[in-house]
């Protein structure tokens, strides 16, 4: 049996090479469907999860982690309250903590956040496993007015370094209500992250304070104007509040004790978070959709598999004559069990490894252009276990599938005897 | 003499369903290297016969031994055994396997039997050209081209190569020559009879055509050893 059998499977399915490619291109395209999802699916989560990295605690007013992770460092929604500075300082003075970076968000440009903050922010905030912000042209923010802007706000609005540009009060696209007596001037563009980074336009803590001299009832006051720059270079820009605070700790193991410590806050309602913990929670929320595209994906799949039994049980009555005479010749019926069973298994071998090269093949192709464009790293989507897994189980989908087939001619290999006449 | 190769006694077969019996045979025989003809007009149970001795159907009654072995007594598997060492058989029309070349067709009896393998001494593939050649298919063009392409009778003699590979001890031939015309098909029967001769194969040759009966050493009428009298088909 075994090489002699598979050898006849191979030559009796190229003498039908048309529906055999078409079955071949059906199982090709389900299994590169599957793998694509599968493989987007990873690409997304790892990129998810390494939105931040090397944070231990992200500080923020007491609401649900979920909400400060999503303000914090997906720069979605709104924080209900801030942290007050004096409280910030006790944070960042704290013994156990080695780090702080404090974070102001708010205000708005076309529709990207701003995110005041300090230097150190350049430094500490990291993504992908430990991977510090780069510059693509530019340097940190230096002077007051200064802006450095993310990757996407770049890109879509056009800008580059000394571009002007104008802050809104508040989050709207179009706000009446513009920052427009101070304009900043973009001092350095960041390379692309994959992260909420790329659309976010970093200035420093002191410059959302000094926009906002005037602002104290919420609104523009009609003097506001008339305070010079100058004039308020020379005020205490301090902040008074800071919206939430990335928080790094001389000692992991003693993280649990500090972030009860932080929750306990007699000072104020605060709320420390873990940010892996949080990531999990939140993809847990979303993955609802992600499990129901993994479905649709696993029965295109089975669609494929089913194009093979079509396929052979199609081919089954104008075989019957080969069946016959393979049996008069010696072929036990094992032989024409086996020889089903073989060229199933074959059509699904050869459409799930066509489908992962497909796969493979795409990703090699676009990688390069996602990597520089969106900063998407595809590293752990390329040719690895889960193509040679799904190759594998495919390949033995498809050879349960030829079971049927295989069981029907056995069957009348059995009783059409030598003497079938077509 | 010798005891035969093929031995039907007692014999009764009906296909499921059928009221009255298709073959019901007392006795008939097959010598080692004996050259015998059936006639029977069509649906008088030759083909039937055939599948009894080649063990692929099974007798309500009666023994049929096969190289000295009782069918019945043994397993199917071993049946389909004893039928890919031992017969070779070629059908009416429609013998070879499309997808194959001319010399894959022959040798393809020697991917199930490693006995008939072995018989053949050195290379398969100049056996089977051999083989061919005797049968008057040495156009070395003809063996490159897809068997569907060739000729009724060109595809009957790469059958009656195929039977012959690997030496069986009885070829077993089902109206072979039905869609030949005369001339060809008494050359046929010539090289198929020279053929069988030389490796001592019995040969069981089955017809309607009284006419072919002259080429064989013995002749027998189905309808004589057989008293079921099956309602003739069309």
């Amino acid at each position: 049996m075994g090489i002699a059998i598979i050898g006849l499977a191979w030559r009796s399915l190229m003498n039908r090479k048309g529906s055999a490619l078409l079955t071949i291109l059906a199982v090709a395209l389900s299994v590169a469907l599957f793998l694509g999802v599968e493989k987007a699916r990873q690409g997304a989560k790892e990129g998810f999860s390494s939105t931040i990295s090397n944070t231990d605690l992200i500080v923020g007013a007491r609401s649900g982690q979920i909400n400060l992770l999503l303000y914090s460092v997906f720069r979605m929604g709104d924080a209900t309250a801030e942290v007050s500075w004096p409280t910030y300082t006790w944070l960042d003075g704290r013994d156990d903590v080695a780090w702080t970076v404090p974070l102001s968000l708010g205000d708005s440009h076309r529709g990207f956040r701003v995110l005041g903050t300090n230097l150190a922010y350049f430094d500490r905030y990291q993504y992908a496993g430990g991977q510090t912000l780069r510059f693509a042209e530019g340097e940190r923010f230096d002077d007051l007015f200064d802006a450095v802007i993310g990757a996407d706000v770049a890109r879509d609005l056009g800008y580059s370094l000394e571009t002007p540009l104008i802050l809104t009060h508040g989050l709207g696209r179009v706000g009446l209500q513009q920052h427009d007596n101070r304009p900043f001037r973009v001092s350095g563009v960041l390379a692309p992250t994959g992260t909420p980074v790329d659309r976010t336009i970093h200035v420093s803590l002191e410059a959302i304070t000094a926009i906002h001299v005037g602002w104290e009832t919420g609104t523009r006051n009609p003097m506001a104007d008339t305070i010079s720059e100058d004039t308020i270079r020379g005020f205490d820009l301090t902040p008074k509040t800071v919206t939430a605070v990335l928080v790094g700790l001389e000692s992991r193991p003693s993280i649990l004790r500090t972030k009860r410590s932080i929750d306990t806050y007699r000072g104020e309602a605060l709320m420390a978070i873990l940010p892996g913990v949080a990531l999990t929670q939140l993809w847990q929320v979303t993955g609802v959709a992600e499990r129901a595209l993994l479905a649709v994906s696993l029965f295109v799949v089975a669609v494929g598999l089913v194009s093979i039994l079509t396929s052979i049980l199609t081919s089954l009555n104008a075989r019957r004559r080969e069946m016959s005479i393979l049996r008069a010749i010696g072929a036990r019926p094992g032989h024409i069990f086996v020889l089903l069973v073989a060229e199933s298994a074959l059509l699904g071998f050869i459409g799930a490894l066509v489908g992962a090269v497909i796969v493979n093949g795409v990703l090699a192709a676009i990688g390069p252009f996602l990597e520089s464009r969106y900063g998407v790293s595809l590293i752990g989507t390329g040719p690895g276990l889960l193509d040679l897994t799904t190759v594998g189980a495919v390949t033995l989908a498809a050879l349960a599938v030829g079971l049927l087939p295989a069981w029907l001619a056995f069957r009348r290999s059995l009783s059409d005897g030598l003497s079938v006449k077509l | 003499m010798a005891s035969p190769f093929v031995s039907v006694s007692g014999l009764r077969f009906a296909w499921p369903g059928a009221p009255i019996p298709t073959l019901e045979i007392d006795a008939f025989e097959i010598f080692p290297g004996e050259r015998v003809f059936l006639r029977g007009p069509s649906g008088s149970g030759k083909s039937t016969l055939l599948g009894l001795i080649a063990g692929v159907l099974e007798p309500q009654a009666g023994r049929i031994e096969v190289a000295g072995q009782d069918l019945l007594s043994l397993s199917s598997a071993r049946r389909d055994m004893l039928r890919a060492d031992r017969l070779g058989i070629i059908f009416q029309l429609f013998n070879l396997v499309p997808y194959l070349s001319v010399i894959e067709n022959v040798a393809l009896p020697l991917r199930f039997s490693k006995k008939r393998r072995d018989r053949v001494s050195g290379s398969v593939e100049i056996e089977a050209k051999r083989l061919l050649a005797a049968l008057g298919l040495d156009d070395s063009s003809l063996l490159q081209r897809q068997v569907i392409d060739l000729s009724v009778g060109q595809q009957q003699r790469v059958a009656a190569a195929r039977a012959l590979i690997g030496s069986p001890d009885l070829i077993i031939a089902d109206e072979p020559t039905s869609a030949l015309d005369t001339l060809r098909r008494d050359q046929f029967i010539e090289l198929l009879s020279v053929e069988a001769s030389k490796t001592d194969a019995a040969l069981l040759f089955v017809s309607h055509d009284p006419a072919l009966a002259g080429h064989f050493q013995r002749a027998i009428d189905l309808s004589d050893i057989n008293r079921a009298q099956p309602i003739e088909a069309a």
